[in-house]
C-alpha cells in the first residue's frame, strides 16, 4: 500500500470491521522462539508460562499497552500478572499499524480476541488430548486448563509444545461480556513504573553507541528553499563535526551533544530563497476561505429538501484558526545508516509510513529500513507525519554514523503540520414551534489529505466520514463540505474536523434554541425523542445513544437545579470516530474571561476497556480542547508561523484546569473510539456557557483572541 | 571548555563542558540521566526540573556553571532508597498518560512537600502550575500529591 493512503485505510479498515490481521499467522514456533507457542503473531507462551503479548500500535500516552493486552489476555483467560508487553515495529504481519483516528481498539477488538481464543482453544485441545478426555470437560481459567471432574490442571506453559502440533481453529467462540474478568477493569497501566521513575526510554532519550547530535536550520518561510550556507562560526562550536544541506530546504548541524548541534545551528548563516509565500498571511488564508464558500460543496449528508421548508430563517458563520499540536516531546528520530541497510528508533504513530518514506528518502528498499517504535512523548496526530525520520535517515547518511536529529520547541511550533483553518455557514428554517424544519452546514476547509497528494474521492476529505456527521434526526438537513486550498501544511490533529464541525454546529443549535426561546438541553432532546438511524458515509448514528448522553449529562450536571449566582451553564453533543459525547460546562466570569470549574463528561463508546484509562482520555480530551478553545491559534506573517513557543502558544495549566466528571453510559456494544470524542464538545458548551453569561455568541475561536 | 565538579544524586561528578552549557544538556547527554526531560528550553514548561540544593530549577535554562560544588537531585535520586512517597502515589492514582512530563511533575510536587508537608489545593496548584502536561493529567497530579501527604487521595 501506498504510504499516502494509510490513514485512508485505517478508516476503511473501521468500516469493514477490522478483520484485518487474523489471518497473518506465524509458522509455529519460529527459529528464535523455538520452545514457545505462537499461534498467531500478536502472541507467544513460554514453557516458563511467560506470556507475552505484541502491540502493534504506537504508546503515546492513550494506554494501548495495557488496553490492547487486556483484550486478548481476556480471551486467552490468561493469568494478568504473567503478561509481558512487546511493542511491534513496523511490520508486515499486524496490517496497517497506524495508530490515529481513535482507532486502535476499534481496529483490533476482533484481531485481538480471536487471537487469544484461538489459543485458548488451542490450549483446551491439547489438555484434553494429555488427559484422554472430552475438550467439553475442559476449562481454560488463570493460565490453567482445568479438568474438573478429576481436579486435575496443567499450567498454559506445560501445553505449550502440545498445543503447538495442532491446527489453528479459525471459527472460534467469543466471550459474552457479561462474563469478562478482565476487560472492564481498572487494571494499573503497565507503564506507569518506568515513566515516573524517569527510567522509560522516550525517543529522545534513546541512544547508540557513538551516536552524533543533529538539530536543523529550515527555511523559516513556508515551502522556501536553503540556497547557500556560511558555516564558519558554526565550525568553530566545540564538537560541532559537520555541516551540509538536508534535502532542499534546510541545513543540518551536527555535533557530540546536543547543545553543541543547537550552539552550532545558533550562529550558522543560511541565505533562504523565500519561495511563492513570502506575502503569506492569515488574513488572506481566511479570505480564500471566504472566496472558497462560494463554490458547490459536495454533500456529506442529505435529509429530505432544507429548501422546500419554510419559516422563520436564522444564519451565521463560523470560523476556526489553524492550530499546532504541541506535544511535550519534541520531534526527534534516530538512525542508524548502514550502506545496504538502515535502521531507526521513532517516537512515530506511523512506524510503516516511517519506514516506506526513508527507503525512498535514502534509495533502499523497504525491507532494508528497520523500525523501531520508541515510547512517545505525546502524539495528538503530530507523529502521523515522517518528517523527523526522513531527516535522520538523511543525516545519518550523509555521515555515515549513527544520529539522532532533535527539534527544539520553536522547530516544532514553527514546522509542524497544522489543523487546517475553517469557516463554517450554518442556516436554519426554524417551524412554528421554533425548531429546525431544515438545517444546512456548509464546512469550508483545505483537505489535509487532498494537500498530501492523497485520493480525496467526490473532493470529500477522507476524514470527514469520521468526524463531521450528523447528530441530530432534522426532516431537512445537509452537510456539505468546500475544498479549500493553502499552502500552509497541513496536519491531523487531535479529533480533527471533528473539533470545526462541533464548534459550529453546535454553536448554531444553541443560537436557535435562545432564538426559539427554550432551555438549550431540552431543546437538544426534542432534536433526539425520535429513535432514528442516521447513515454517515459507513457510520450508522444513532439518536437514541446521543440522546442516552444527554439525558445522563443532564442527570449527573443537575441541570434542572438552578446554579448559584454567577455560575452559567452551557451543553454541547457530539458525536465522533463512532462514539457519542454529551458535555456540560460551569463557568463563572471573571474579568470578561470565563473560568471553567466543572465539566460533567458523558460517553457512549460500547465496551469500556478500561475505565481508569478512559477516564484519562476524557480528562485530557477536555484540557486539551479548553486549550484549543480559549487560545490556541497559529497565525502566519510575511509566510512564517508567528508562535514559536509555550509563552505565546499556550497550553492549560493546572490553575485553569475544571473537575472533570467522567460517565460511561453501560454498553456491551463492539467499543468505539475514545481518544479523541471528548475534544468536540467542549468548545461550543464553554462558549454557551459564555452566552449564557453575558450574551455574546462566540462565532470564532480561539475565544481569548487579542 | 571548562571542567566542573557538582555533586549528582549524591556522587561527585566532573564533567568537562563549556561553562554555559545548560545543565538539562549535562544531565541528559554527558552524564546518561535522562529522566529529565527537553519540553521548551525557555523555562516555561517545567520538563527539565530538578533540584539544586533542594530547590526546584529549570535545568533547560541553567547554565552549569552556576551549579558547580552545588548538590544536584534528578528523578533517579529522588528515591534514595526506593520509590519516593510522591513515585508510589503517582502509580496509585494512575498519573501519568504519555509520562514525559511527570519527571518534572514530581520534582515540583517534592520541592513542594519538602516545605509544606500537608499542601492545601491553593498550595499545589502554586508548586505546580509552571509544569505544563499536554496529556491533561493535572487532576490526577493534585490528587497523588494529596495522597503522598497523608491525605488520603482526597482534597
Amino acid at each position: 500500500m501506498s504510504p499516502l493512503s494509510r490513514r485512508e485505510f485505517v478508516a476503511a479498515g473501521v468500516a469493514a470491521g477490522a478483520g484485518l490481521v487474523i489471518g497473518f499467522y506465524l509458522p509455529h514456533g519460529s527459529a528464535s522462539q523455538k520452545e514457545s507457542f505462537s499461534p498467531n503473531a500478536y502472541l507467544r507462551i513460554a514453557p516458563d508460562n511467560k506470556i507475552t503479548i505484541v502491540v502493534a500500535r504506537s504508546e503515546m500516552g492513550q494506554g494501548v499497552r495495557t488496553a490492547l493486552p487486556m483484550i486478548l489476555a481476556e480471551e486467552l483467560e490468561a493469568d494478568w500478572k504473567q503478561i509481558e508487553i512487546e511493542q511491534a515495529g513496523a511490520s508486515t504481519l499486524f496490517g496497517d499499524q497506524t495508530t490515529g483516528g481513535s482507532a486502535s481498539i476499534r481496529t483490533t477488538w476482533d484481531p485481538m480476541r480471536k487471537a487469544g481464543a484461538a489459543a485458548r482453544e488451542m490450549l483446551i485441545s491439547a489438555a484434553a488430548l494429555t488427559w484422554g478426555v472430552p475438550r467439553s470437560s475442559c476449562t481454560a481459567e488463570s493460565s490453567h486448563i482445568k479438568h474438573a471432574a478429576s481436579g486435575r490442571s496443567l499450567s498454559y506453559g506445560e501445553l505449550v509444545s502440545k498445543a503447538a502440533t495442532l491446527p489453528i481453529p479459525t471459527d472460534v467462540p467469543l466471550k459474552q461480556s457479561k462474563d469478562y474478568k478482565i476487560v472492564g477493569q481498572r487494571l494499573p497501566r503497565v507503564d506507569s513504573p518506568a515513566k515516573v521513575k524517569g527510567e522509560a526510554v522516550f525517543g529522545i532519550d534513546f541512544r547508540l553507541p557513538g551516536m552524533k547530535f543533529a538539530v536543523l536550520s529550515r527555511c523559516p518561510v513556508i515551502g522556501g528553499k536553503a540556497s547557500s550556507f556560511d558555516d564558519k562560526e558554526s565550525k568553530k562550536i566545540s564538537g560541532v563535526s559537520y555541516v551540509g544541506k538536508i534535502g532542499d530546504s534546510a541545513v543540518a548541524v551536527v555535533a557530540d551533544s546536543v547543545w553543541g548541534a543547537m550552539e552550532g545551528r545558533r550562529v550558522l548563516n543560511v541565505t533562504w530563497d523565500e519561495g511563492p509565500n513570502r506575502d503569506l498571511n492569515t488574513a488572506a488564508v481566511m479570505a480564500s476561505l471566504k472566496q472558497a464558500a462560494s463554490k458547490k460543496g459536495a454533500s456529506l449528508f442529505s435529509a429530505g429538501d432544507a429548501a422546500k421548508a419554510s419559516g422563520r430563517h436564522i444564519s451565521a458563520e463560523y470560523t476556526l484558526p489553524f492550530m499546532a499540536h504541541a506535544p511535550m516531546e519534541p520531534g526527534n528520530c534516530t538512525a542508524h545508516y548502514q550502506g545496504t541497510k538502515c535502521e531507526l528508533w521513532a517516537p512515530t504513530q506511523v512506524p510503516q509510513d516511517c519506514r516506506d518514506s526513508v527507503a525512498t528518502a535514502i534509495g533502499l528498499d523497504p525491507d532494508q529500513v528497520k523500525v523501531n517504535v520508541t515510547l512517545m512523548g505525546g502524539g495528538f496526530g503530530r507523529r502521523l507525519e515522517h518528517d523527523y525520520a526522513v531527516e535522520a535517515a538523511l543525516v545519518s547518511k550523509a555521515i555515515n554514523a549513527p544520529v539522532k536529529v532533535i527539534w527544539t520547541r520553536e522547530d516544532d511550533m514553527r514546522f509542524s503540520t497544522y489543523r487546517p483553518a475553517s469557516l463554517h455557514q450554518l442556516s436554519a428554517t426554524l417551524d412554528g414551534a421554533g425548531f429546525p424544519a431544515a438545517l444546512n452546514h456548509r464546512i469550508i476547509a483545505p483537505s489535509i489529505s487532498g494537500q498530501k497528494g492523497q485520493p480525496t474521492p467526490g473532493n470529500v476529505d477522507p476524514d470527514l466520514p469520521d468526524e463531521a456527521g450528523p447528530v441530530y434526526g432534522l426532516p431537512n438537513y445537509a452537510i456539505e463540505y468546500v475544498m479549500a486550498e493553502t499552502p500552509v501544511p497541513l496536519g491531523w490533529m487531535r479529533s480533527v474536523y471533528a473539533l470545526q464541525a462541533a464548534f459550529a454546529l453546535e454553536s448554531f443549535i444553541d443560537e436557535l434554541a435562545v432564538a426559539a426561546g427554550k432551555d438549550p438541553l431540552q431543546y437538544r432532546l426534542h432534536l433526539l425523542e425520535k429513535d432514528q438511524d442516521l447513515q454517515y458515509f459507513t457510520t450508522t448514528w444513532k439518536t437514541a445513544r446521543m440522546r442516552g448522553v444527554l439525558q445522563l449529562a443532564a442527570e449527573k450536571s443537575g441541570w434542572d437545579k438552578p446554579l448559584p449566582a454567577g455560575l452559567f451553564r452551557g451543553v454541547a453533543c457530539f458525536g465522533c470516530f463512532a462514539s457519542y459525547m454529551a458535555e456540560v460546562v460551569e463557568i463563572t466570569m471573571e474579568n470578561n474571561q470565563p473560568r471553567v470549574h466543572r465539566v460533567v463528561t458523558v460517553v457512549d463508546c460500547g465496551q469500556v476497556i478500561n475505565p481508569s484509562i478512559l477516564e484519562q482520555q476524557i480528562q485530557g480530551g477536555i484540557v486539551y480542547g479548553l486549550a484549543n478553545a480559549l487560545r490556541a491559534k497559529i497565525t502566519i506573517e510575511k509566510g512564517r508561523v508567528v508562535q514559536g513557543n509555550f509563552d505565546d502558544y499556550a497550553p492549560l495549566r493546572m490553575e485553569e484546569t475544571p473537575n472533570v466528571e467522567v460517565y460511561a453510559v453501560p454498553s456491551a456494544e463492539a467499543p468505539t473510539g475514545i481518544g479523541e470524542p471528548s475534544v468536540p464538545p467542549i468548545a461550543p458548551a464553554l462558549c454557551n456557557a459564555i452566552y449564557a453569561a453575558t450574551k455574546k455568541r462566540i462565532r470564532a475561536l480561539p475565544i481569548l483572541s487579542s | 571548555m571548562a571542567d566542573i565538579t557538582l555533586r549528582v544524586n549524591g556522587s561527585e561528578k566532573k564533567v568537562s563542558v563549556s561553562p554555559e552549557t545548560p545543565l538539562l544538556w549535562v544531565l541528559r547527554d554527558t552524564l546518561e540521566l535522562t529522566g529529565t526531560k527537553f519540553g521548551c528550553g525557555a523555562g516555561l514548561c517545567g520538563a527539565c526540573t530538578v533540584h539544586v540544593d533542594g530547590a526546584p530549577i529549570r535545568s533547560c535554562s541553567t547554565p552549569v556553571s552556576q551549579v558547580a560544588g552545588k548538590s544536584v537531585t534528578t528523578i533517579e535520586g529522588l528515591g534514595a532508597n526506593g520509590l519516593h512517597v510522591l513515585q508510589q502515589a503517582w502509580i496509585a492514582e494512575e498519573v501519568p498518560q504519555c509520562g514525559y512530563c511527570q519527571t518534572g511533575q514530581i520534582m515540583s510536587a517534592a520541592a513542594l512537600l519538602a516545605k509544606t508537608p500537608s499542601p492545601t489545593d491553593e498550595q499545589i496548584t502554586q508548586a505546580i502550575n509552571g509544569n505544563l502536561c499536554r496529556c491533561g493529567t493535572y487532576e490526577r497530579i493534585r490528587k497523588a500529591i494529596h495522597r503522598a501527604a497523608g491525605n488520603g487521595g482526597s482534597r
